[in-house]
């Protein structure tokens, strides 16, 4: 039996940002210490005003800088403390040495990141270099394409973190302004003690406590620190089962999912384009306008970034003849500089049955991306296909002086 | 009137005169109704008196596409004093056009070179100064809008006027609504598709 239908729902007008903040209220996080940065500010903004107007009681931590805010939080979590932190571009880049601390002492904190560009020149815009850039920070690392789906992520991530075989920090990530200031309708649930039903606090963790003291985070000599790590790629692995495991149990009591792959119009397709955010919505509707007319073409878009879910990838894409994996980062000097394309030929490494593979960067520093856009990419893919040479290298759509014929 | 699977519209103004806020509006009272709707502002230098653009679309189903809209089916001009090419970008033969002037529908779609049907007009600063005192036309011109295309109702454009205005401000912004609902004119009322 499911409980689905007894929860009652406030259908709202909120920006994925604000739906953050629901989803943190909604949550009975203790303690919140963050930096204002654009596009991220709002989600911290109406947690202050959730804190103010009593409907959320936490300890909001007033720092001087992202990594201060990450070590706050990093400190809270220690405590037993639910903790909550959000941040983009510059500030997670800032972070970056507590990125570390909190995934190697298993702080379950989580962090959500409005995706922005990286300075210099200095751009407020949305891509995905800072979140590239935290990729090896060993963080579980989810990349939503709605406001609904970033308040369920958010209730998703603390029962990630918090679940006894993982104990990592999670990180929720989706397009800055694109998402972040986009107002869109939301379904939150009238009475949220659901939330906390389905995502109880775990205090039963090994956490700071003057009558039982212990020490997190001393020196590990050579004849330990690598088991330390090794435990971390173990916890990587839990990662995975949970994240698919939460997501169906979610679906069971709040009647939503959204698997780790997202795909549409996969049957036959020659053609399959992957790719991750808000910006998955543009080409999905743009490709399923393609179908209409007959181009068998297909869509995909990856929730789940870290653990990277390698055989979902080629079970579910590995039927088409090119898969063209869409970035919006640049790993500057690499052969192939689209961070997920990388991964995706990696999971195809030595299968004689694999697609083609093209990686494609579009939309850095937030170049408009148009459904036009997507067409392009999709017929050049054909055209590749047909002359039978794929590209060896990442193709930059849209940069000017750089035409692909 | 035009029925449409999906609403695509486009506000243009001026950095101060509230497109934003318009499209939000518009986009609340699409929600309070159940429908799937959109808003989000054009990202770019926000500057008092640059013109900025903004969006909302609506639907019956779940909206997925992210991208800007580049052919509208109706454009809101919040200020005449903006050059027409920058909300004449991308209309198609049957964008409908909402507009603050004191020009009647006739002179402002000679103006524009479209055909007068297409063409609605309110003199919302007039409205904005005799009720808010200040020059803001935002409000006003979703009263227009729904005036001429309702696609939502004026009780739904009420309701999110009053979430968005607190108090004094609520009530003088339902006001300007209500006028501009009253006061926009074409040389039909209705639009027909």
């Amino acid at each position: 039996m499911s409980i689905q239908k007894e929860i009652k729902w406030k259908r709202l007008p909120l920006s994925t940002n604000y739906a953050v903040a629901y989803a943190v209220k909604d949550l009975d996080v203790d303690v919140v210490a963050a930096y204002p940065i654009t596009p991220q500010t709002t989600v911290v903004e109406k947690i202050s005003e959730f804190i103010a107007n009593g409907e959320l009681d936490a300890e909001m931590i007033h720092v001087e800088s992202e990594h201060s805010a990450l070590s706050a939080t990093v400190g809270a979590s220690a405590a037993g403390a639910r903790a909550f932190t959000a941040t983009a571009s510059q500030g997670l880049e800032l972070m970056h040495e507590i990125l570390h601390i909190a995934s190697g002492l298993r702080m379950p904190v989580v962090m959500s990141v409005a995706t922005r560009a990286l300075s210099a020149p200095i751009s407020i815009w949305n891509d995905y270099s800072d979140l590239m850039n935290a990729r090896d920070a060993s963080w579980v690392t989810l990349i939503v394409a709605s406001a609904q789906e970033a308040y369920d992520t958010i209730v998703q991530a603390y029962k990630i973190a918090e679940s006894p075989d993982v104990m990592l920090p999670v990180m929720v990530a989706y397009d800055g302004y694109i998402m972040s200031h986009t107002y869109e309708p939301v379904l939150v649930p009238e009475d949220p003690s659901i939330v906390l039903e389905f995502a109880p606090k775990n205090y039963n963790r090994l956490r700071l406590d003057p009558d039982r003291p212990m020490t997190f985070g001393t020196i590990a000599n050579p004849d330990w620190y690598y088991e330390f790590k090794y435990q971390q790629v173990v916890a990587m692995k839990n990662a995975y089962r949970k994240a698919i495991e939460v997501d169906k149990e979610f679906g069971k009591v709040f009647g939503r999912s959204y698997g780790i792959l997202e795909t549409c119009c996969l049957d036959d397709a020659d053609v399959v384009v992957l790719t991750y955010g808000g910006l998955y919505g543009t080409f999905l509707e743009a490709i399923r306008k393609m179908r209409e007319n007959g181009v068998k073409v297909g869509a995909a878009r990856l929730r789940l970034w870290r653990p990277f879910p390698a055989e979902d990838v080629v079970r579910e894409l590995g039927g088409a003849k090119m898969l063209v994996v869409v970035d919006r980062a640049i790993s500057y000097g690499a052969q192939i500089s689209g961070p997920v394309a990388m991964e995706v030929m990696n999971a195809f490494y030595g299968d004689p049955d694999a697609p083609s593979i093209m990686s494609v960067v579009v939309g850095i520093g937030q170049r408009t991306v148009t459904s036009y856009t997507v067409r392009e990419i999709v017929d050049y893919a054909f055209r590749v296909l047909e002359r039978g040479r794929v590209p060896r290298e990442t193709l930059y759509w849209g940069v000017r002086g750089v035409k692909y014929e | 009137m035009i029925v449409l699977p999906r609403y695509e519209i486009r506000w243009h103004g001026r950095g101060g005169q509230g497109a934003v806020t318009a499209s939000m509006v518009l986009a609340m009272a699409a929600i309070y109704e159940g429908k799937y709707a959109q808003a989000f502002p054009e990202f770019g230098a926000e500057r008092r008196g640059a013109p900025v653009k903004a969006y909302t679309r609506i639907d019956d189903e779940p909206i997925r596409t992210r991208e800007p809209i580049l052919h509208p089916d109706i454009v809101v001009v919040l200020d005449p004093s903006l050059p027409k090419k920058l909300y004449l970008e991308g209309v198609k033969d049957t964008t409908v056009f909402v507009v603050n002037t004191k020009k009647s529908a006739r002179e402002f779609a000679s103006m524009l070179e479209v055909p007068v049907d297409r063409v609605y007009t309110v003199d919302a600063f007039k409205i904005a100064l005799d009720i808010l005192k200040v020059p803001i036309v935002n409000t006003a011109m979703v009263g227009a809008l729904v005036g001429v295309v309702p696609i939502v109702s004026i009780e739904s454009v009420k309701k999110a006027v009053l979430n968005t205005f607190s108090g004094k401000l609520g009530q003088v912004n339902v006001m300007a609504v209500e006028r501009a609902y009253q006061e926009i004119r074409g040389i039909a009322k209705e639009v027909s598709a």
